[in-house]
């Protein structure tokens, strides 16, 4: 088997332990929720329903049979892509999330580009400048991390929804409604960017092959952006696949700050209403996000660091 | 706890010194080691420690006596923090606060290590079998984010304070269980317990004599810096309406309420928003100024 078949085989089945877990922690928290699950299928009251309707609901949902038969047939069913009913809404959670998924990856993209354009800017235009510089920009920064993301969206909305009229107070009609919570997302997780990107390009810059290039005539500007940025990618770019997940777990934040659509909303209600196969639903897309995010992340250390392709199984491929 | 930026898994703790930077700390070590910064963080600390123990000797007025004469009263000399839309005294709720957020602050990060202890050291002291198994499962729960995983704690136990607490603890576990299990393993191969070992001592004696302090002193900086985030965290359940309930002078919960009248009364959602910051900005700072004090020392 080729270095490259085994490269991949060995990710996959990464990736399949990933989502079996996943699902093997929704299958155990649907248990774990204390009462009977025919009463929050019901609507919460243990009164309500008759002996008949109760009996058919245990029926429908297997929830008379063994838990490892439950199991069986819950992992059956998932490896079919159902990914189940929503106990309150009564429909399909592939449909409750697929109807929402719009307006949260809408936002988690336009908040990425933000967050790298800002860290970019800000890391190669103070990395290696006079300790005052410096100093101000990595206290910013501290400034920016510490700030919890559902605060700095109260005072973006203050300043600029309310006090100047310049954006919409709530909902997610245009471009207008996205750029506060898109900023409120941006300022904190691009700052951690940043703070890494500035780290790399520091020590990058008293590398050798810096005072090379430099002696070669190169000016400082083209330094930082053709070769000390290609060092300073690679940690940036592993924080890159963390980011992610924050940025995911933060929407559902910024999201109840600007009553806005989407998958936030989704959370929020499922976690209140002990809706679980919503919220198992939403742990498994977050999971598969996570995936593709990480196999991503490995092909961009490759096209970032030549000297990875080297012994890498890339090679192979190529020859 | 991906609420807001957390301490990232090998994101930098303060920026690296140049070589110039090292030599300077190294002529003047102690003037570089009592920064500004720190003491102010220490002050911000203590204030917040003095309104846990004493919230009463810092606000004297009762966070949760509403008057509906005074309501929305924007802040001034009687009200310094102005009051809320119940005639509350943001002020007094700020203060009388502090202690939910320390409490699951502390709380949720005490529980998080011990947590990743148990998890941990049994895993690098056990087979090869052993280790295996618990490591993957936490690289499946490393691969939640943070929030997600909390908001399916209390999807399973529901709201409260205790509840937020548990669940943010269990976010936060994945995390340390790896940083003990990577530390135990460099402490078991390490001379002394190889030492140890050869003299005959026991291996429990081994093990809660050396690899365990020994594992703990470098949890010193994360732990920290975790209490920050359980901290933001903890707001961010309650901004969600899962913390603490209704009266409790929560700070985010304060904010949740605040947001409905950001057009009129702003200063009832954006003090509380403050406390939270400053109380984070000086915990990490803490952390920071410990990581640089305890940089070099290898157990």
């Amino acid at each position: 088997m080729s270095r490259f078949a085994r490269a991949a085989l060995h990710r996959l089945g990464g990736a399949v332990l990933v989502l079996w877990g996943a699902a093997t922690l929704g299958f155990l928290a649907l248990h774990l929720v204390p009462g009977d699950p025919v009463s929050t299928l019901l609507g919460g009251s243990v009164t309500t329903g008759s002996a008949a309707v109760r009996a058919e609901i245990t029926r429908e949902f297997g929830l008379d049979r063994p838990l490892f038969e439950q199991y069986l047939t819950f992992l059956g069913r998932l490896l079919g892509g159902d990914l189940g009913r929503s106990y309150q809404q009564q429909q399909p959670v592939s449909l409750i999330i697929g109807e929402q998924l719009g307006p949260t990856a809408e936002l988690a993209l336009t908040a990425f580009g933000l967050i790298l354009l800002f860290a970019l800017v800000s890391a190669v235009t103070t990395a290696g400048r006079r300790r005052a510089v410096r100093g101000a920009a990595s206290g910013a920064e501290l400034l920016a991390i510490s700030t919890p993301p559902f605060w700095l969206g109260v005072l973006l909305l203050t300043l600029f929804s309310f006090h100047l009229r310049l954006f919409p107070v709530a909902g997610a009609e245009g471009w207008e409604s996205l750029v506060l919570p898109a900023v409120t997302l941006a300022v904190p997780f691009g700052s951690l960017l940043s703070q890494v990107l500035r780290e790399g390009l520091e020590s990058a810059l008293h590398e050798p092959f810096a005072l090379t290039a430099r002696s070669r005539g190169i000016g400082p500007l083209a330094l930082r952006g053709r070769h000390a940025l290609r060092h300073a990618l690679v940690p940036a770019v592993t924080l890159g696949g963390w980011l992610v997940g924050g940025l995911l777990g933060g929407t559902v934040l910024v999201e109840t700050v600007f009553a806005r659509p989407g998958l936030g909303r989704v959370a929020l209600d499922a976690v209140t209403g002990h809706d679980l196969p919503v919220v198992i639903g939403l742990i498994l897309l977050s999971a598969a996000v996570y995936l593709v995010v990480n196999t991503v992340v490995d092909g961009l250390y490759l096209l970032i660091d030549p000297r990875l392709r080297g012994a890498g199984p890339v090679r192979e491929v190529a020859a | 706890m991906t609420s807001s930026v957390a301490p990232a898994p090998g994101a930098p703790s303060e920026p690296a010194p140049g070589p110039a930077a090292r030599t300077v700390r190294s002529a003047g070590g102690r003037a570089a080691r009592l920064r500004p910064g720190a003491l102010l963080a220490a002050l911000v600390l203590a204030v917040a420690v003095l309104a846990c123990a004493w919230p009463g000797l810092l606000a004297p007025a009762d966070p949760t006596a509403a008057d509906p004469v005074a309501a929305l009263t924007p802040p001034g000399a009687e009200h310094w923090l102005g009051t809320d839309q119940l005639g509350r005294d943001v002020y007094a709720r700020v203060v009388h606060g502090a202690r939910y957020s320390l409490l699951i602050g502390l709380g949720a990060t005490a529980l998080s290590v011990l947590a990743g202890l148990l998890v941990g050291l049994p895993a690098a002291l056990s087979g090869r079998i052993g280790d295996q198994v618990a490591m993957r499962a936490v690289d499946v729960l490393l691969a939640l984010p943070e929030l997600l995983l909390a908001l399916l704690v209390i999807a399973v136990v529901g709201p409260g304070t205790g509840n937020a607490l548990l669940a943010i603890a269990i976010a936060a576990t994945p995390g340390f269980a790896r940083l003990v299990r990577g530390q135990a393993m460099v402490v078991r191969g390490s001379e002394y317990v190889r030492a140890a070992t050869a003299l005959g001592v026991p291996r429990t004696a081994v093990v809660l004599r050396h690899v365990l302090p020994n594992t703990l002193g470098p949890l010193t900086v994360p732990a920290t810096l975790a209490v920050g985030t359980a901290v933001v965290s903890g707001a961010a359940l309650s901004f969600l309406g899962l913390g603490p309930k209704a009266p409790a002078p929560e700070w985010g919960a304060m904010l949740s309420q605040g947001r409905d009248f950001l057009s009129t009364a702003w200063w009832i959602a954006v003090f509380p928003g403050a406390a939270i910051t400053a109380v984070v900005v000086a915990i990490t700072v803490l952390g920071r100024q410990l990581h640089r004090c305890l940089e070099g020392r290898t157990p």
